[in-house]
């Protein structure tokens, strides 16, 4: 995917409306831009439209009304299959071949874009030592790793072939708070080198402002607002108060605190 | 006479129509399979075709084989003989468990393993050939399991029709009033359903990916 726009934005969403099958309107009108090189965090809680909006991006879902841009051109008119290959994409549990070995599993989009070989064992290599895992474990399963070492790979498989843009969908949700913490730390350094384009999915706050160079607050399928960290700390607007205050400052809420 | 003696003095036409048995479970399975499959993958891809070819395979697992059979007998070139007759009519019975273990199967992978194939950028053939066949595979062995144990079973009556096998054995007795004559069919067939359900079962599992099971520890 090479860079066509000129002005610095990757992807970028005009009123986008999106109903599900049944009818129901999941999103409502979205507005959003992403800029090259920036990781947007889509905040929100569950249902409020997060994941839908990802998967626009990467046309697993595709807008009733309005439409998605990425590099300048509408979903509509990438040839899918390019688009996607071009797009990195981490779930939460990872979403790993069960089938596939460590190597097999990191090497998928290399394969199916019929990489010479050698280029294909280098680069899955290089790609271990990049996500902090060891070589000797290229030979197992899935199911043989832990839940941390399992999203590493995850990581892994979406950058393996240099994709410029990165979708993650809550991937640490599903892990133990120190080797979430871990992996958010890891994936700052990683992302201060590799300067990709990110939008990360997730409902944690914390994990907002640590990661995010721009948070946007999601609530019943719109974009409420997109702020820097340290504006949304700040900002008035009820909404965004409402969920710092639900997270705190890791304290418990005064409400829990007991009156005296 | 007990029936051993009996297998002594017959073994040569025992083994015969053990051969013959054989043959039309092993033809017919190979029919259903050719058929089966593709059908189960079919309707995966195409939901509308769902009901429709379901709803057939069921109606005819409800037909009476012998019924089936002299349905069957007017057909042309079919007809003509009797072990192509039998054939056809045990390919139909076995289409059910193979079209349903196909679809099953494949609409059992873990939607997030295909919504991640999907969204890196895999096409629909790449992800039926990499990912969804060969986790689907445990399952659709044990369809062609059920359909071959099944099918031994159903083709003792293909002799009725004159097609042979172990079944001839069984409607001698039948007619004779004679048991050990009837076990010297059953005994046989009994053996083949049984084998056939021990190897598949067998292959089932060295197939069958274990990792397809989601680990629950991490």
């Amino acid at each position: 995917m090479q860079n066509v726009s000129s002005n610095g934005v990757a992807i970028e969403f005009r009123d986008v409306h999106y109903a599900a099958p049944g009818g129901v309107e999941v999103l409502n009108q979205v507005d959003l831009e992403v800029k090259r090189g920036e990781t947007l965090i889509l905040l929100g809680r569950s249902g409020s439209g997060k994941t839908t909006t990802l998967k626009l991006i990467n046309d697993l879902v595709s807008p009733t009304r309005g439409e998605v841009r990425v590099e300048g051109r509408t979903t509509k008119e990438w040839d899918l299959i390019r688009l996607r290959r071009g797009i990195g994409y981490v779930i939460q549990d990872a979403g790993l071949f069960p089938h596939f070995n460590v190597e097999r599993n990191i090497a998928l989009v290399p394969r199916l874009e019929e990489w010479p070989k050698e280029k294909i064992s280098q680069r899955v290599g290089e790609l271990l030592h990049l996500v902090g895992l060891e070589g000797g474990i290229a030979e197992r399963y899935p199911r043989e790793l832990s839940g941390g070492q399992r999203q590493r790979v995850g990581v892994a498989r979406a950058l393996a072939a240099d994709p410029p843009i990165l979708l993650m969908d809550e991937p640490f949700g599903a892990l133990d708070p120190i080797t979430r913490d871990e992996l958010q730390r890891e994936f700052l350094g990683l992302q201060h080198r590799l300067q990709k384009t990110v939008v990360f999915v997730t409902h944690d706050l914390r994990e907002a402002l640590l990661l995010g160079s721009r948070i946007a607050l999601m609530e019943n399928g719109r974009v409420v607002t997109a702020l820097t960290p340290l504006e949304f700390r700040a900002s008035r607007d009820p909404l965004v108060k409402r969920y710092v205050d639900a997270f705190g400052d890791g304290s418990p809420p005064d409400a829990l605190r007991g009156t005296s | 006479m007990n029936v051993l003696q009996f297998f002594q003095q017959n073994h040569a036409e025992v083994l015969e129509l053990t051969l013959e048995h054989l043959w039309m479970v092993v033809a017919s399975t190979l029919l259903a399979v050719l058929v089966g499959i593709p059908l189960g993958i079919l309707i995966t891809r195409r939901p509308r075709w769902n009901k429709p070819v379901l709803g057939g395979a069921n109606v005819i697992q409800t037909i009476p084989s012998l019924a089936l059979f002299g349905f069957l007998l007017p057909v042309p070139w079919i007809g003509s003989r009797s072990e192509r007759l039998a054939i056809l009519a045990l390919t139909l019975y076995a289409l059910l468990p193979l079209i349903r273990n196909t679809y099953a199967g494949i609409k059992g992978v873990d939607p997030a393993v295909v919504e991640a194939g999907r969204g890196m950028g895999m096409t629909d053939r790449q992800l039926l050939w990499q990912v969804e066949l060969p986790l689907a595979l445990g399952v659709i062995i044990a369809g062609i399991r059920v359909a071959t144990v099944i099918s031994v079973g159903l083709a003792t009556i293909a002799a009725a029709i004159g097609a042979g096998g172990l079944g001839e054995y069984i409607f001698r007795g039948l007619a004779m009033v004679n048991n050990q004559l009837i076990l010297a069919g059953a005994i046989p067939a009994a053996l083949l359903a049984l084998l056939a359900d021990v190897s598949l079962g067998w292959l089932e599992r060295r197939l069958s990916p274990r990792e397809a099971v989601r680990s629950v520890a991490s």
